[in-house]
């Protein structure tokens, strides 16, 4: 009963915009703690790099690996095959068989590439223009590039690999794109390392923020029981806690989002300048906003569970002797 | 106002602190509390404050059991008593002034508010003007003045004080104890832990004498 004839107390101005008292608190609180972080800045920076570094790796990993996807993804010639067909053959008859094979279910098109035709593209590509010159008769065959239709499995490809290098006109089958399937597969493997690697950079930032945490609780110990003592809840003792912790996640988030950003910045030059070897258009994807709020997010999230996580236990320890 | 039936506290070594103490203090009341050292005057004080509880017999603090409140009730409890300790138990990383403030602020006061209030209270005590100090800057009985004014910044109806003067010279003493008074005159109910008997009976209040865990004589208010 008198509990609440003390609120009565204090109920006038505390009835009058609640809210915006315990905003104002929380803003106060907040302030406090980023000041007590400042008061240390180099045992805070310390921490704040740490976490940021633990965030960076796997954010800057991933953005390796998703333009490495997006560009390979890139290449949708990936399941073609050539089939070299026999020397005797003559352009009519390797146009017939291009229309053979086209009409398949299973593929999707059929490109051939007359003896001539490869020639002229040797002779203009190798360098070797005037030494081609010099033969008598043109040493390479006619040639299908055929593309598998989209329904295609892994098994069926290899099956009609198969069939069409057992065509009596056919004399190679050549598969020169099998490495892009393997690269993606690895791509794949990279992806679910990094996934596994986060949850576990992820439990050591929350590790590292509660025990820098509980530290900090130890040195304020005779502040908590003096406030307890007077009347203080385990909640307001916290509160404190909560936003240290929220404040490193936030700046940790923020310097790992700078770290990668920079890298990619430093990086972009060389590999614009390398797909231009390579004849490619290739465009780079950097950090987009929701990627980068979500590092900031992640941080924001450990710090505030780590914190959290550690006040909670500590907190109940500590009575009034 | 306070009310003990019967209590006893016996800590986990088998000695007893308080064996089947039966006390009242009545609203408004002014009462010292004295005996050795060990007499049981601080465990007298923590069962009031609930930092102990009693292991039998009953605590009756303003009309509530103190055995029906819920560790998670504490804090709460807590708000409505006034408490002074010997050693001040002021915070040093922070102005006279957040140190009067924040039993305000726990209690989720506003800003314009608090302040008004810390004001009014350090103002009680005569340190006004030394708001913006740290406590380490004061001497000792001034410390114990802005211990009091904490006490009282949420104008407490009950207030209890641990060897208020126990590390002060008698002048600083009498000055603490005046004060003390003043808030005796406006209704707080006071409930003082001393053993400077020359001081109280120079106060005429009313002593309730421990020895042992037991009251030793109650002795008469106008003696």
């Amino acid at each position: 009963m008198a509990v609440t004839r003390h609120a009565d107390a204090v109920a006038p101005v505390r009835s009058s915009g609640a809210f915006s008292i315990w905003v104002s608190r929380h803003v106060s609180t907040s302030f406090g703690s980023l000041g007590r972080l400042g008061r240390q800045p180099f045992a805070s920076l310390m921490i704040v790099l740490v976490i940021a570094v633990t965030l960076a790796l796997p954010a800057a990993i991933n953005l390796v690996v998703k333009n490495a996807q997006s560009v390979s993804g890139n290449w949708d010639n990936a399941l073609d095959f050539s089939v070299y067909l026999r020397k005797d053959l003559s352009v009519s008859e390797a146009e017939g068989l291009a229309r053979l094979i086209g009409q398949r279910a299973d593929v999707e098109t059929v490109k051939l590439i007359t003896a001539t035709d490869a020639l002229a593209e040797f002779k203009e590509q190798s360098g070797f223009g005037a030494a081609l010159d010099q033969l008598t008769d043109n040493p390479l065959p006619h040639t299908l590039v055929v593309r598998p239709g989209p329904g295609n499995t892994t098994a069926s490809i290899i099956l009609l690999q198969e069939e069409i290098g057992n065509l009596p006109e056919s004399e190679l089958v050549q598969v020169d794109t099998e490495w892009v399937r393997r690269f993606q597969a690895i791509l794949d493997i990279v992806r679910q390392a990094i996934a596994i690697g986060s949850v576990l950079l992820g439990i050591a930032i929350v590790v590292i923020i509660g025990n820098t945490i509980r530290l900090d609780i130890e040195s304020r110990r005779d502040e908590i029981e003096v406030t307890k003592l007077i009347g203080a809840s385990n909640a307001f003792v916290r509160r404190p806690f909560l936003w240290t912790g929220f404040w490193y996640g936030l700046l940790g988030g923020s310097l790992a989002l700078l770290l990668v950003q920079y890298g990619f910045f430093l990086l972009k030059g060389p590999i614009t300048r390398l797909a231009g070897l390579y004849q490619s258009n290739i465009s780079i994807a950097s950090l987009g906003p929701a990627e980068s709020g979500a590092i900031i997010g992640i941080g924001i999230f450990l710090g505030l569970f780590g914190s959290w996580f550690t006040a909670a236990r500590h907190m109940r320890r500590i009575e009034p002797r | 106002m306070i009310h003990l039936d019967n209590v006893t506290k016996r800590f986990p070594g088998g000695q007893e602190a308080l064996s089947e103490l039966s006390l009242s203090v009545d609203k408004g009341e002014m009462v010292f509390v004295t005996g050795h050292s060990g007499a049981g005057k601080s465990t007298l004080l923590r069962l009031i404050a609930l930092i102990d509880r009693p292991t039998s017999g009953q605590v009756i603090v303003d009309n509530q059991n103190t055995r029906r409140v819920k560790s998670r009730k504490i804090p709460a409890y807590r708000r409505q008593i006034g408490m002074v300790f010997q050693d001040h138990k002021l915070l040093y990383d922070r102005p006279v002034f957040d140190n009067v403030a924040l039993p305000l602020i726990i209690a989720g006061l506003g800003h314009r508010d608090s302040g008004r209030r810390v004001r009014a209270a350090l103002d009680q005590v005569g340190l006004l003007k030394k708001e913006k100090q740290n406590p380490q800057t004061l001497s000792a009985g001034e410390q114990q003045r802005v211990g009091i004014a904490r006490a009282i910044v949420t104008r407490p109806k009950l207030l209890i004080a641990d060897e208020p003067t126990g590390n002060l010279d008698p002048d600083l003493s009498l000055e603490v104890m005046r004060i003390f008074r003043r808030f005796n005159e406006v209704g707080v109910t006071l409930l003082i832990a001393s053993h400077d008997i020359s001081l109280i009976d120079r106060l005429g209040c009313r002593r309730i004498a421990l020895e042992d865990g037991r009251l030793q004589v109650e002795a008469d208010p106008w003696l």
